[in-house]
């Protein structure tokens, strides 16, 4: 236990010296890389991808993975129109509803996995295509717009100077950060993931742990929605489309392993910064959005690769 | 991610019991065919005409050539989220080469050279380094698609060579596609059936270990089962590429979907070790049929992934059920 503390934070302290240099050479590359203003929109742009990646933190944690992600952010965007546009529920109402069915969609994830044994790769790779399915069908595809100016405050304004949803992103860090670092529940998660066997018979329970973590990873998936809607002022059912992608990247680059049972959320959070910094440093290199995918899909392999080979611990 | 499988044995019945128990899924997904087309057909009897049907049998063959190679990637244990992508890439570097000049068997050949080479390094990365086959394709997902489009700016190949397109010749009214389709499902299915090689891959999926104590060399067999799922995805990325006048040089969306669901649907298990490559032909048949019913039965098109999904969650469910019923059978 001891020898793998230590190695994780080798890993964080090597992850972080990475983030310097990468900000480093950024700012060298270019003068507008380090201006407040392109800082505090890199925290805007990450919101929504810091957010499930904090939950996708506990998944893969306990040896889960939840590729249903960006459906779920994409079926939440459509349902906050759904509600508010086509049944004329109150804003905030469709708001919370939409959070709401995202939650829904984690917990029928949970119980697909929990009840029926269901392997979550398989699981979440069906409803990644149902959540779709039904955020296109619901929709036909078209899009709501017109939403309220006050609306437009959780993805576009400011509060004290910094936008809306880092402060978000901020307290959702320090809550995931708490819990999955210093409660039982927390352990419970750890348990899991290294021995799930052993965890049983010590008596964690095991499903109940899963369900929650599930159901926490589709609220924040809504939450995202919400967020991403407000930031785009509109809702299409294409959105978040590839999210999990990104996501599972800032996890396992932030040092979670794929096989479960480690990882921090620290990391995840160093994770999150390392590939906005480097997304930004594409984009002001003028590499299109296309060119940037290539990198981070190399960048994922890339990063299991090198801590397989460090970390001869992880494999089976 | 590597799961061990309480294998049923069917002892004490019949043959024709056993045949029933051995083919189950592939005799539902027969039946949902046959049920499907008849409602359909009743409700609509233009569906049953001779072009929706060729539309159906042949639109779709690559996607049931594509489903036998990621069948046997599935029965190996693993599993390829970047084969769409990757077709999308062939097809478009085969046709490139066509309107280039090259003659029709370099532009037929390349994209079978090169889906081997790419899917034999994505197996190297999951047996030798040990990298999860869900991480290493997810990460080939993004790297081909996001390259393809880099490259080609999305732009539309077109003037492609008639000789480049006999590939869809017609032979007693029938396209070329679905000859070959059949034909490697019947080559593919008895290869894994009775060949030393074929069973390999079932033992490598079904149990890991058991295999390696049996002299199977579980890291080869795994970039080998990648390499000839290249090979079928480069022969899909040929039929997909000669199905139109033009190439959309773009990854065609949801297509590692419908390949993994076809063979899922066809009674590969998603734990490994069991399976046939006929069931996953047929689901494909089955999936296009579906697509094809929506629109007549005036349901709009964008509720097909929808269905795909239940598709698969419903088959998903039905095969862990089955197994959990086999468990508690066996001794």
């Amino acid at each position: 236990m001891r020898i793998s503390t230590r190695s994780l934070l080798r890993h964080e302290s090597i992850l972080a010296i990475l983030v310097i240099v990468a900000l480093a050479v950024l700012a060298h590359q270019s003068d507008r890389f380090f201006t407040t203003d392109n800082l505090l929109n890199q925290g805007r742009l990450a919101a929504e991808l810091g957010l499930v990646s904090l939950t996708m933190t506990f998944v893969i944690v306990t040896g889960g993975i939840d590729l249903s992600v960006g459906s779920i952010l994409g079926l939440g965007a459509i349902m906050v129109g759904v509600f508010w546009h086509n049944v004329g529920l109150p804003l905030p109402l469709a708001m919370l509803l939409a959070v709401a069915v995202g939650g829904l969609c984690g917990v029928i994830n949970g119980l697909i996995i929990t009840r029926f044994k269901v392997p979550p790769l398989i699981a979440t790779l069906a409803t990644l295509a149902l959540y779709r399915g039904l955020a296109e069908g619901i929709s036909q595809s078209r899009s709501v717009r017109g939403y309220p100016e006050w609306f437009f405050r959780l993805g576009q304004g400011d509060v004290a100077g910094v936008p809306t949803q880092v402060w978000v992103l901020l307290a959702a860090a320090l809550l995931a950060g708490v819990v999955l670092g210093r409660t039982t529940f927390g352990r419970a998660t750890y348990a899991v993931g290294a021995n799930e066997t052993a965890a049983r018979f010590s008596g964690v329970a095991v499903d109940r742990t899963k369900l929650l973590i599930y159901t926490a990873s589709g609220l924040a998936a809504g939450l995202a929605a919400v967020i991403f809607v407000s930031r785009v002022s509109t809702t299409r059912s294409d959105m978040g489309m590839g999210l999990e992608l990104d996501v599972i990247t800032a996890v396992v680059l932030g040092g979670t392993s794929i096989f479960g049972g480690r990882g921090t959320i620290t990391g995840t959070v160093l994770g999150l910064v390392l590939i906005q910094a480097v997304r930004n440093g594409l984009a002001l290199a003028g590499v299109k959005g296309d060119g940037t995918i290539v990198v981070i899909g190399a960048v994922l392999i890339l990063a299991i690769l090198v801590s397989n080979l460090v970390g001869r611990d992880g494999d089976g | 991610m590597d799961a061990t499988i309480a294998s049923g044995t069917p002892a004490h019945r019949g043959p024709l019991a056993r045949f029933a128990s051995a083919y189950g899924q592939e005799l539902v997904v027969l039946g949902s065919l046959v049920v499907l087309m008849a409602v359909v057909g009743a409700v609509n009897p233009r569906f049953l005409s001779e072009t929706n049907l060729h539309s159906v049998f042949s639109g779709n063959a690559y996607i049931a050539v594509a489903a036998i190679g990621m069948s046997m990637v599935i029965i190996s244990g693993n599993i390829d989220v970047s084969v769409g992508a990757l077709i999308g890439v062939l097809g478009t570097i085969s046709g490139t080469l066509a309107v280039d000049g090259w003659p029709v068997w370099v532009a037929w050949g390349v994209p079978l050279v090169l889906g081997i080479a790419a899917n034999s390094v994505i197996g190297a990365l999951v047996a030798y380094a040990r990298i999860p086959a869900i991480v290493v394709t997810l990460g080939m997902l993004s790297i081909f698609r996001g390259g393809l489009i880099s490259a080609t700016g999305g732009k539309w190949i077109s003037n492609l060579p008639s000789a480049f397109r006999s590939a869809q010749e017609r032979f007693f009214g029938v396209p070329l596609p679905v000859y070959l389709a059949a034909l490697l499902t019947v080559v593919a299915a008895l290869w894994m059936r009775y060949s030393a090689l074929g069973r390999a891959i079932y033992a490598v999926g079904g149990n890991a270990e058991a295999a390696r104590a049996a002299g199977i060399r579980t890291r080869g067999m795994v970039v080998f089962v990648f390499g000839v799922h290249g090979l079928f995805a480069g022969v899909a990325s040929v039929l997909f590429a000669t199905q139109l006048q033009v190439i959309q040089s773009t990854v065609p969306p949801n297509l590692e979907l419908s390949v993994i669901t076809a063979s899922v649907i066809g009674g590969v298990s998603i734990l490994g070790g069991t399976g046939t490559v006929v069931g996953s032909t047929l689901a494909a048949l089955l999936f296009s049929t579906i697509a094809s019913a929506l629109i007549f039965l005036n349901v709009s098109a964008y509720w097909l992934r929808a269905v795909l999904g239940l598709l698969i969650l419903g088959t998903v469910l039905a095969d862990m059920a089955r197994r959990r019923r086999k468990g508690r059978l066996a001794p």
